[in-house]
């Protein structure tokens, strides 16, 4: 099983991401500028400020060159998981459902939250249980999840919400307390809060390796099987 | 060269520089300068970049250490950490900039830290501010100027992927005016990639990397860091620099790489004095000439004159030099990194600081006169009949109840929490992050061998305002404190001299007291200091801010996974007072709160045991022993008890030994620490953990609960 990282300049978790994929299985970086996935099994785009998160977030690094190959791997079927940054970059580029709004607060947050696992099944959340909590930390200044009332409803009742954050742990102001979606076909998922750093004891939790253990059970199930 | 010598004599006045020094400057060169040297020359005889009235003092400063790869006069200290790896790191001021423009002035604060930092070769891995603000609670301007130095620190280090790991904030009205934002950086690099700053190799190439040159920041150092504040400030708000972070990001990327690929003969940042003080600075080091051409640096505006040029403080820049062969090498990993790189000049034999417009040569000046003729001033101390300093508003009247005590400490704005402040910051990025703040006393962060190394930065003005040498050794004591506290053993130290006008006499006394107080107690411990900064002239027409010497210490621990933690962990667990501690009420918070002015003798050292006393907690902690330990300080036994109780979510029932006061302060000295019964009886042990109220028999009773609410209200309302 081999992820791919995005390095996108600006691409702050990068090498955290790498680092957490790495306890799962083989983990290369994908240069921004290149056509070339290197033959990986998924694809993470990681955190950070890609191109400064000017303009808005995510809206330049969807149009690098390598955005044109992860969705053309999204499109077949290819896991594709963003993480903050990488989670707007998605939805700037139309692989995720609505979009991610200033938080109420307007300013930076970072907390350890505790989110509750909605879906179990699948390829992000199929080591975890429904109603499971697992505590990841969030840290983004764009990063309330929004999509129009129906929008909202056609999500909840698809089982595109995977997470949402747990009563009181809402710290962005999201819509229905969601904090990650996935796409219609299931294979591309985003999410704000940062599950590579919670993938080690010294760091305080390592639920967020749940993530990436899903991601691997699935791959060996079913695309290397 | 072309204006004429009457109007020069008027310019030199504007730009900062006196008539003796001006006179010195026509002897050294038997001419008149022209323009562009005259802007040159008083950006390197100012005292931000000169260290005129403080470089005889820091002179004092113990600099030799087992660990030191790199001490001063470098772009910053280094240690080596073992496992062929080193720890780069400095503390620097922004503080005129940020009480002009603080969004920014705090932000490329961040950014100019980094910068000298990964020009030594080093990554980044952690930062950590010094911030002090006048009383939230009646100033709106400190309000304004803590939201927006925040925001700024936050703006650069989050985006730039640099974990924000810890610091201090204190609020006083000596600081009004004057906002102190000092910003410590800390970076990793294996010895082989350090790099130092000295040219080398006439023929070599001046290669400026980075963003465009334009306006921003001409005059920073002389305008801004070099006299008072007063009225009028508005208007030398083009003189503060505007921070790009994702440039910096990619400078930073694309830096490393070419050291990497040991494709750099050396390399220096551009901070205060742009390409005067970099490219003056590496001919120096070097004993060389170098010899640039304006009209080959890329420029963000039309139509800049030679001298803005060579003077502006455009963030986001690093020079380098290059063997000719390897330039070709670099300017590809720089396109690669979507960084300018320009070859701009080059380096010859010589003493010369030569600078070319096109053909044109518009400034010709020996090296040595611009680095080394800058004129060093002995200061006029005399210590101060009485109090230059007024006391703050009473908060408190004396009559209230212990425990009403307590909670209107743990809620002043200089106690309560900081997670207010702090959630506004990345801690984790770059994942070494084993403690954050609140979690242990000291930042850790782990080592690729699982060991780990740890950072403080301290300083209390108030105490220093009272008695400047010893609240000076009491910084010192503290972040040394601090470290034991996670088991660490301290390797290093960089300094931020924060004072008003030295050329009173006052002031000069509080900082010779002061630099003379931070080299006893640094020779005491033991720990050499590898670097630092000066920053003058804090001072308003009301008076000089409170002296603030600031201190920044990084240490080792041989495990990461023993680092210490600051909270109770276990209800049963045995608690003791470890330390020589004979606290007092003089510069203590309570004292301000009951309106008292910083006056009177802080307590007496005994330094032996101060050094027993933190080798005994760090012992402990590494070995387990210990199951948490906080040092005693603003508040006293007291709060630390508080602390303790409120960040391991449990009770404890204490009794003081006797006599002790419950309030009073002594930094640095003593230290609460939590374990089994066994692990503690060789200590004073004073109580147990457990329940969910701190009470202190005869004293005060209070529930965790309402402590917590206290702590963690008093900086929120104001955030």
């Amino acid at each position: 099983m081999k992820f791919g990282i995005v390095r996108f300049p600006g691409s702050c978790d990068d090498i955290d991401a790498l680092g957490a994929a790495a306890r799962v299985g083989d983990a290369v970086l994908l240069w921004h500028a290149d056509h070339d996935l290197q033959g990986v099994d998924a694809v993470i785009v990681p955190g950070g400020f890609s191109y400064g998160d000017y303009l808005r977030a995510g809206a330049i690094a969807r149009f690098a060159p390598v955005m044109a190959e992860v969705e053309e791997f999204a499109r077949e079927g290819g896991l594709v998981l963003g993480i903050c940054n990488g989670f707007q970059v998605l939805c700037e580029a139309g692989l995720l459902p609505g979009a991610l709004l200033p938080n109420v607060s307007l300013k930076f947050i970072f907390r350890q939250v505790e989110v509750e696992v909605v879906r179990a099944v699948g390829p992000f959340t199929g080591a975890c249980a429904v109603g499971e909590r697992l505590s990841i930390p969030v840290k983004h200044t764009t990063g309330r999840y929004y999509a129009a009332d129906g929008g909202l409803d056609r999500l909840e009742a698809a089982g595109q919400v995977l997470l949402r954050y747990a009563p009181g742990h809402n710290p962005n102001g999201s819509s229905r307390d969601i904090a990650g979606v996935c796409n219609e076909s299931r294979n591309v998922f985003g999410l704000m809060p940062h599950p590579e750093h919670a993938v080690d004891p010294l760091g305080g939790s390592t639920d967020g390796l749940r993530i990436f253990e899903s991601m691997r059970s699935h791959v060996e199930q079913h695309v290397l099987a | 060269m072309s204006s004429s010598t009457s109007s020069l004599e008027e310019r030199h006045r504007q730009l900062g520089l006196t008539d003796d020094e001006y006179a010195r400057i026509l002897e050294r060169l038997g001419r008149p300068p022209g323009d562009v040297e005259l802007a040159m020359l008083s950006l390197m005889w100012s005292e931000h970049c000169g260290y005129k009235h403080s470089r005889r003092l820091l002179r004092r400063l113990p600099k030799d250490g087992a660990h030191v790869l790199m001490g001063p006069g470098e772009n910053a200290g280094v240690v080596d950490v073992g496992d062929g790896l080193a720890v780069a790191f400095k503390v620097e001021s922004h503080n005129h900039p940020s009480a002009v423009e603080p969004f920014q002035g705090a932000a490329t604060g961040v950014g100019g830290i980094l910068r000298d930092v990964f020009a030594v070769g080093a990554r980044p891995i952690a930062v950590l501010d010094s911030l002090r603000f006048g009383e939230p609670a009646v100033s709106e301007r400190s309000r304004y100027l803590l939201d927006q130095a925040v925001a700024g620190i936050g703006h650069y280090g989050n985006s730039i992927g640099v974990p924000t790991v810890g610091g201090e904030i204190y609020f006083e009205g000596s600081y009004e005016q004057n906002c102190l934002v000092n910003a410590m950086c800390l970076g990793l690099a294996p010895h082989d990639r350090l790099i130092r700053s000295a040219a080398a190799g006439p023929g070599n190439v001046v290669v400026l990397l980075g963003a465009l040159t334009g306006r921003d920041g001409i005059g920073g150092a002389s305008v801004l860091a070099s006299a008072e504040l007063g009225e009028g400030d508005e208007a030398k708000r083009p003189s503060v620099q505007i921070g790009d972070p994702f440039t910096e990001k990619k400078l930073l990327e694309c830096c490393l790489e070419l050291l990497d690929r040991e494709l750099l003969v050396s390399l220096q940042d551009l901070g205060a004095a742009g390409l005067t003080s970099a490219a003056s600075e590496m001919a120096s080091k070097g004993g060389v000439s170098v010899r640039l051409d304006v009209g080959r640096v890329p420029l963000r505006e039309p139509g800049m004159e030679p001298f803005e040029i060579m003077v502006s403080e455009s963030q986001e820049r690093m020079l380098c030099v290059v063997e000719p062969e390897r330039v070709a090498d670099v300017l590809g990993v720089c396109e690669r990194w979507e960084t300018l790189a320009t070859p701009i000049g080059c380096v010859a034999e010589g003493d010369s600081f030569q600078v070319l417009d096109g053909g044109v040569v518009v400034a010709d000046l020996p090296v040595t006169v611009l680095v080394d003729d800058c004129p060093l001033y002995d200061l006029s101390p005399m210590p101060p009949a009485t109090s230059l300093y007024d006391a703050a508003d009473a908060v408190l009247t004396g009559d209230e109840s212990p425990a009403e005590t307590l909670l209107a400490l743990l809620s002043s704005p200089n106690l309560a929490s900081r997670l207010p402040v702090f959630e506004q910051y990345d801690p984790i990025v770059q994942s070494r992050t084993v403690r954050r703040p609140d979690e242990a006393d000291a930042a850790v962060l782990m080592l690729p061998d699982a060991s780990a190394i740890a950072v403080s930065i301290d300083g209390n003005g108030r105490r220093v305002a009272c008695d400047p040498r010893r609240g000076a050794m009491e910084a010192v004591y503290e972040c040394s404190a601090n470290l034991a506290c996670v088991g660490a053993q301290p390797l290093g130290l960089t300094n931020c001299l924060n004072f008003g006008n030295p050329e009173k006499p006052h002031v000069a006394w509080q900082l010779v007291e002061a630099v003379e107080g931070l080299a006893l107690a640094c020779e005491q411990l033991g720990v050499p200091v590898v670097g630092g900064n000066v920053s003058l002239y804090n001072e308003a027409p009301t008076g000089p801010i409170f002296p603030t010497p600031v201190v920044g210490m990084v240490g080792k621990l041989p495990s990461s996974a023993r680092a210490g933690r600051l909270g109770f962990v276990a209800a049963g667990d045995a608690i003791a007072l470890v330390g020589p501690f004979e606290p007092s009420a003089v510069g203590s918070e309570l004292s301000k709160l009951l309106g008292r002015a910083p006056v009177g003798e802080l307590p007496v050292a005994d330094a032996a045991r101060i050094r027993v006393a933190h080798q005994t907690v760090r012992s402990r902690v590494r070995s387990g022993a210990f199951h948490s330990a906080h040092d005693v300080a603003e508040g006293g036994v007291a709060v630390a008890l508080a602390e303790c109780c409120v960040i391991g979510g449990l009770g404890a029932s204490v009794r003081l030994p006797n006599g002790l006061d419950p309030f009073g302060e002594a930094p640095g000295r003593a230290f609460i620490v939590s374990g089994s019964r066994e692990a503690l009886a060789p200590f004073v042990v004073i109580g147990e953990v457990g329940g969910d109220a701190l009470t202190i028999d005869g004293l005060l009773e209070a529930p965790v609960s309402e402590l917590r609410d206290a702590r963690d209200g008093g900086l929120r309302k104001w955030v």
